[in-house]
């Protein structure tokens, strides 16, 4: 019967709904089988189209559930999950350059990977004496929390979009979850204005502004969104205030009413395709009033959109 | 044009031939001669038959999809298909897959994360006949690769490759040179086909397991 060890009904009681729906949801298995075959094999099912039958009521149950479970997720967890992630990275990072100082000089390994997938090849390392031991363990622990930082992203990646469906749409789910982050909370993010959003990330540089050492930041990490990276750089000052104008309403949306609404999506394609359009005719250029990367306030504006939806 | 499945119709709707599958409507779709309308503006899946492509779907397929958000394409596929296995990642659009699937018996719901088939593949059986994916999510290849397991020899890729998914600047046609040779680990490409007008710089995909 070890065949069927892995299966999601192995030991589950057919007649028992709550025990198979958990068991869908701690299901976990190297690899595939002929599960419906093996279920009737084992007795969970008389014939193919009862274990169907089974599966179906549990698979819906399951689903329900962990959607609901899901669904109590905060942005505060959120924060936590996308701050360690960041932590891990930089952690793994300072190990690996440590390491690269280290065992670039001990082991003889090929130097050609650097940075982490050096402390891969390092790890990966049989050690011969008791300092090749710690080299390789420290390794090895650099790698682990490379990997750490992935499973953190996979999770911010899936939470985000339930904690702010549209801010995750427009903006991403890891630059939704450091939005969220630098402001603190979505319901804090939900109450800054435009001009504010457009600069989170950018708190030094606009404090050097202020104090006159500098010019006003265009933008903070909203930066590294395509719509703001990817125009030219004399647009990309209208381009960063559009997109916090639509991405400030989106997390109003979120906070607010908590649903998809897709006209907001659709009004920032189409303010980014005319900022797009207008570097295509650039040669005959005229001013419309709308350039310039100043922050501008720009929340009336979004404030009376919202109340439109 | 290449033949529809078995269980999806045209029907003349407002002068055009539109897709039409028979089910419980779902999402406030139209509906003629009491079947559903399949809007191939709204399905990746259902642009790559309407542009006739050559998806080798005959109907009765055990699949799995990726990527089944609230339900829009896959309660279309389960309305033509066999025993159909769902995997959306994200809580939310799962309350509203778990309805469509509610009045579907041969559609199977899973919250689970499409790049670990290790969480479900305790549940979803092996021996596919074809894995329908849209997940439009970084490294959309790999996750395709990943499911291979599922099929059957000579089961059926049917992707959706959403380019800005991967790389938000690249030019869509140089993103899909990548997922092109990447797939080419784990299937065989027998066509691919840019889906516009239906979705902007998206390449639908049809590939077979190696
Ligand atoms: C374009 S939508 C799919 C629309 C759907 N196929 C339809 O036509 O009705 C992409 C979906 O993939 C989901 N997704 C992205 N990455 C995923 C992953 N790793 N595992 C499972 N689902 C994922 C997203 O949450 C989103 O709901």
């Amino acid at each position: 019967m070890t065949e069927t060890d892995d299966a999601w009904f192995a030991g589950v009681d057919p007649g028992d709904a709550a025990a198979a729906a958990a068991a869908i949801r701690e299901a976990a298995a190297d690899e595939p089988r002929d599960w419906p075959a093996l279920a009737v094999e084992s007795g969970f099912a008389a014939e193919e189209a009862e274990y169907y039958d089974r599966l179906h009521a549990a698979t819906v149950d399951a689903a329900r559930e962990a959607a609901r479970a899901a669904g109590r997720a905060d942005d505060q967890q959120l924060i936590h999950a996308l701050r360690a992630m960041d932590d891990a990275e930089r952690t793994a990072n300072e190990l690996a350059e440590r390491l690269e100082e280290w065992a670039g000089a001990l082991l003889d390994v090929d130097a050609d990977a650097t940075g982490l997938d050096f402390a891969a090849v390092v790890a990966a390392h049989e050690p011969a004496d008791a300092t090749e031991e710690r080299a390789v363990s420290l390794a090895q622990r650099a790698v682990d929390l490379r990997d750490e930082r992935d499973d953190l992203r996979a999770f911010v990646e899936r939470r985000a979009p339930e904690v702010a469906p549209n801010l995750a749409e427009m903006a991403g789910p890891v630059l939704a979850a450091r939005l969220i982050s630098l402001a603190g909370g979505l319901e804090s993010l939900a109450k800054k204005p435009a001009g504010t959003v457009q600069v989170l990330g950018a708190e030094d540089a606009l404090f050097a502004h202020l104090r006159g050492h500098a010019p006003s930041p265009k933008h903070g990490v909203i930066f590294t969104h395509e719509f703001v990276r990817g125009t030219r750089p004399d647009d990309r000052g209208s381009a960063a205030r559009a997109l916090a104008g639509k991405l400030a309403i989106a997390a109003r949306i979120d906070h607010y009413a908590g649903e998809r609404r897709a006209s907001v999506h659709e009004d920032l394609r189409e303010r980014m395709e005319t900022i797009r359009a207008r570097a295509e005719s650039e040669s005959d250029e005229t001013t419309d009033g709308d350039d310039g990367g100043e922050v501008a306030g720009g929340d009336g504006a979004a404030d009376a959109e919202v109340d439109d939806e | 044009m290449s033949e529809l499945p078995a269980g999806v119709e045209r029907r003349t709707v407002a002068g055009e031939a539109r897709l039409t599958t028979a089910g419980e409507p779902v999402y406030g779709e139209p509906t003629v001669d009491d079947r559903r309308v399949w809007d191939a503006g709204r399905s990746k899946l259902g642009a790559m038959l309407e542009l006739g492509m050559d998806t080798r779907l005959a109907g009765g397929e055990k699949l799995l999809y990726l990527g089944a958000a609230s339900g829009t394409t896959v309660s279309h596929v389960a309305d033509f298909a066999g025993p159909t296995y769902a995997v959306e990642f994200a809580p939310r659009p799962v309350r509203d897959l778990v309805d469509v699937a509610e009045s579907r018996p041969n559609l199977f719901p899973l919250l689970a994360d499409a790049r670990r088939p290790r969480e479900y593949a305790g549940v979803v059986e092996s021996g596919l006949d074809c894995i329908v994916q849209d997940v439009a999510t970084r490294g959309q290849a790999e996750v395709a690769n990943r499911n291979a397991q599922f099929l059957a020899d000579d089961g059926l890729l049917l992707a959706a490759i959403k380019a800005r998914s991967e790389d938000v600047v690249a030019e869509p046609q140089a993103v899909f040179e990548d997922v092109r040779a990447t797939l080419s680990g784990s299937y065989e490409i027998l066509e691919t086909e840019r889906l516009e007008p239906y979705h902007d710089d998206h390449l639908g995909v049809v590939a077979r397991k190696r």
